[in-house]
């Protein structure tokens, strides 16, 4: 006959267990619904991709589409040796780029980050979708934290970023096989954030910006320009403005105006490509993808040559191509580089 | 804050420990500080009408309770001095006393009820009948926000009111643990309406932990999010698209309205379930508001089975004073007089009867729609209950009374005639009800139902599965409870099959519920009332 001491342990036991079992079986679901961005939309699965990097960048990238589509890493690295990474996800708000600065800078701290400043416009949350795809990569910590508070919409819930679970409990209906091989390590779509595509869709003409009531930024995005200054001041990392070669969305002349006179106050590098069209040798009729809305692979390596040697030249980055393991690190790199353009090249016809 | 709201579910991941690391005899203390959370996180000025309420209540009720004292200890006193006539003008002059404490509190209440719920309400009317008579002028409505959950404390307050006066419940000395009767959380959304002698016991008691009542209450709130979630928020998006409009008729009116019941069945008894649920995961004893009412054979027993609590407030409260009031007697003996004995006998009923559906309908409602539903269950009601003696004749006749087939028959007659009825609640407006009630019988479209029509209005062949699944599961248990509590027969089970089977219906609710960005965040339909 067990004691009741015996009982309760043997209760106390039984309890520990299920509620083992419970937890296991949810954190199994939960990795299994969550979306692991390896279809068609690749883009949420960029974020992640910087934490199984070696942290000893010269340069990082920060920013949206027009980072991570316009500026190759591998041509900083190969032509001019300098170690970049770009930490930049769809639509990505300037509090959000804010906080990856400020994570990245606790893991490593660069020569200097490139900002693009297109992400100014916006002074608000904007679509739970775009907001998914830069936070959901993120790791726990205070940074990610504040940036989903930043970033919510209405609609949305701390909680289901918490427990994605709860998020995304519908999609056991809609589940793939990419969601089993990706169960337990991440999709790697880029290549040190640079989204590739070779393929070609001339732009035709340059489309006009619809008038706006006010061409003001917001002052919730210039604070965090401001604060993404201060940090980079604190931390002794060089920032730099650019903005991108796209030709759309319209980047109005009284936006330039506001960015030419905050980095003329602060003393900041300003670049803005679309001005240097002729200079970088950029051509629309081949190199974009989409029409002038993102460069393809041949756009994206012409401005980054650009910047490479404004990098080398004007900031007096010094050629770390003979640093090891960095080297070698580079060398699988490349190789990983050139096998992708040479089978999106293969699915096109055209090798 | 929502019962299916992720603030809700934080609240009692709080609440629960505290409540049992505290001491116990603070638990109600506890209590009655998160009903006034849970109010004020509603609206922070709602909880003024609530406290309103329950302090005005309150205080008549200590005062009935003093005056019953007083008159118990002078006739005690002077029991020598005082003969008959003596007593009984002493006892009519307190009662009387009494009474003005009463009418005091009712007409208090029962105002502030009318003001903030029915106001807007005679206005459109008013409005309706100047441009009748050709006015020009229209009033304004009232920007007034309806407190959560009004008419159920308003109802559950009053009653133990008047059950003080009747002497049936003594009066509570403790203005703080009034308040808690009057608000205590989990009833405050949808009810159930609770009578003082019945929660107060509990309530007001201390409750050592105990695993198996936490577990127990927990698995009755897991099925109550079950209805909620994965059945009536589901439907939520078809009842939306085929009633709201009235385009669509015929097949599709038809439905609707079995859609609109399924969904407002596994709404309310979610709901409630979600309340009696926490209610016990903290040792209170909160009644049962429903027996399975869809397995009614009549309406007359489908009203003793579903929102008991609010059925017999309304038969206590309203139907019995008004049966024996003296203008009704007169009636009575009138009737007996001139109409004869059976109708004489007969009026009183109907008429109070009439008041009570009345009463009901305008307690769901601001709108005449459920001033007509409420009068349309009272003629159900009478017409079944003058053709009972027929109805006898005829299960004697042909002896179907205890036949499967006559039952089953019953049953499906008596969902589809309180289906009908609901139209008037769901479409919300008396002539559109009528019409797509009689489009049933003229639109030929029910070919509809079959073709993969019912597949655009917003629910996918995949939804309808989940549907089709939650109905099986609730059908299943709603069978196994006419032979006892299904929770009992479970936890009799070895501890791996109740574990697969609890933790099994945990992920039904956690992958199959409608919540989250995606879908409409519906409130419960009852916490409008």
């Amino acid at each position: 006959m067990p004691t009741a001491e015996k009982l309760r342990r043997r209760a106390l036991v039984r309890f520990l267990l299920s509620a083992a079992l419970v937890l296991l079986c949810l954190f199994l679901l939960q990795r299994l619904v969550t979306p692991k961005y390896a279809g068609d939309i690749v883009e949420g699965a960029l974020i992640s991709e910087y934490y199984a990097e070696a942290k000893d960048h010269d340069l990082i990238f920060i920013g949206d589409c027009e980072v991570y589509e316009n500026f190759s890493p591998k041509v900083l690295w190969e032509e001019y040796g300098v170690n970049s990474f770009i930490r930049g996800s769809a639509q990505q708000l300037i509090w959000q780029s804010y906080y990856l600065l400020e994570e990245t800078l606790h893991y490593e701290t660069p020569r200097a980050v490139v900002f693009n400043v297109l992400a100014l416009q916006y002074n608000e949350p904007q679509r739970e979708a775009y907001n998914r795809m830069t936070l959901d990569g993120m790791r726990w910590s205070g940074s990610k934290l504040k940036s989903i508070l930043a970033s919510m919409t209405e609609e949305e819930s701390l909680v289901e970023y918490l427990f994605p679970l709860l998020r995304y409990h519908t999609r056991w209906s809609e589940l793939t096989p990419e969601d089993a091989e990706y169960l337990f390590k991440d999709y790697r779509p880029s290549h040190n954030g640079f989204l590739m595509r070779v393929d070609v869709r001339p732009a035709e003409n340059v489309p006009e910006g619809r008038i706006l009531a006010d061409y003001s930024f917001g002052d919730r995005a210039w604070s965090y320009l401001e604060k993404m200054r201060l940090l980079c001041e604190e931390k002794g990392v060089q920032l730099i403005l650019v903005k991108a070669p796209s030709l759309y969305p319209y980047w109005y002349p009284q936006w330039e105006e506001q960015v030419e006179d905050y980095a003329a106050e602060h003393g900041l590098l300003y670049i803005n490509y679309l001005d240097l069209i002729d200079e970088t040798g950029l051509d629309f009729s081949t190199d974009t993808y989409d029409a002038g809305l993102h460069l393809n692979l041949s756009g994206a390596e012409k401005i980054s040559r650009h910047l490479g040697q404004l990098l080398r030249e004007d900031l007096g980055f010094p050629d770390r191509r003979g640093e090891e393991p960095l080297s070698s690190r580079w060398q699988e790199k490349l190789a990983a580089y050139e096998a992708e353009r040479e089978s999106q090249l293969a699915a096109l016809g055209k090798i | 804050m929502l019962f299916t709201s992720y603030a809700f579910l934080g609240f009692l991941c709080v609440l629960f420990p505290l409540y049992y690391l505290i001491p116990t005899r603070h638990q109600w203390k506890l209590l009655l500080l998160a009903s006034c959370l849970f109010y004020f996180a509603a609206g922070p000025t709602y909880l003024l009408y609530i406290l309103t309420t329950a302090l005005t209540v309150y205080y008549a009720a200590r005062r009935i309770g003093a005056l019953g004292a007083e008159q118990s200890a002078y006739l005690k006193e002077h029991k020598a001095e005082l003969d008959r006539e003596g007593r009984k003008a002493y006892k009519d002059s307190v009662k009387k006393r009494q009474r003005r404490w009463l009418l005091f509190a009712l007409l208090l209440n029962l105002g502030i009820l009318a003001v903030v719920k029915y106001t807007n309400f005679a206005i459109r009317n008013l409005n309706g009948l100047l441009s009748l008579f050709g006015s020009g002028r229209q009033l304004s409505f009232w920007n007034i926000a309806l407190p959560m959950g009004i008419s159920f404390y308003t109802f559950q307050a009053l009653s133990y009111l008047i059950d003080v006066y009747r002497g049936v419940s003594p009066a509570q000395q403790n203005p703080f643990r009034f308040i808690l009767f009057v608000s205590f959380f989990p009833q405050l959304v949808q009810g159930p309406i609770s009578r003082y002698k019945d929660l107060s016991p509990s309530l007001f008691a201390e409750h050592p932990f105990d695993a198996h009542t936490l577990c127990r209450g927990l698995q009755r709130v897991l099925w109550g999010f079950f209805k909620k979630l994965v059945i009536a928020d589901r439907m939520l998006s078809a009842v939306n698209t085929l009633i709201r409009g009235g385009d669509y008729t015929g097949a599709y009116a038809f439905a609707g309205m079995l859609f609109y019941a399924l969904e407002l069945y596994a709404d309310f008894t979610g709901g409630i379930d979600i309340t009696i649920g926490v209610a016990e995961a903290l040792g209170v004893t909160v009644q049962e508001n429903f027996i399975r009412p869809y397995f009614s054979k009549s309406i007359k027993e489908y009203w003793r089975r579903w929102h008991i609590s609010m059925g017999t407030w309304f038969t206590d409260y309203i139907f019995y004073p008004i049966s024996v009031c003296r203008p009704m007697l007169r009636l009575s003996r009138f009737g007996r007089a001139h109409l004869g004995e059976q109708l004489g006998k007969r009026l009183p009923i109907w008429l109070s009867s009439f008041a009570v559906w009345l009463a009901t309908g305008i307690w769901h409602g601001a709108s005449w729609n459920f001033v007509a539903w409420g009068l349309g269950n009272w003629l159900v009601i009478m017409i079944s209950q003058e053709l009972e003696p027929l109805y006898e004749r005829f299960h004697r006749r042909f002896s179907v009374a205890e036949k499967g087939w006559f039952r089953l028959f019953q049953v499906v007659r008596t969902v589809l005639l309180m289906s009908a009825l609901r139209m008037f609640d769901c479409y919300r407006d008396v002539p559109l009800t009528f019409r797509m009630f009689f489009s049933m019988f003229t639109a030929r479209n029910w070919a509809v139902l079959f073709d993969g029509s019912l597949l655009t209005l917003g629910l996918t062949g995949l939804d309808f599965a989940i549907l089709a699944g939650g109905l099986v599961l609730l059908l299943t248990v709603s069978l196994r409870q006419r032979r006892g509590s299904v929770r009992d027969a479970v936890a009799a089970r070895p501890y791996p099959l109740r574990f697969c089977l609890w933790f099994g219906l945990f992920l039904v609710v956690l992958f199959m519920g409608a919540y989250g960005i995606g879908y409409d965040e519906s409130q419960f339909i009852y916490n409008q009332f």
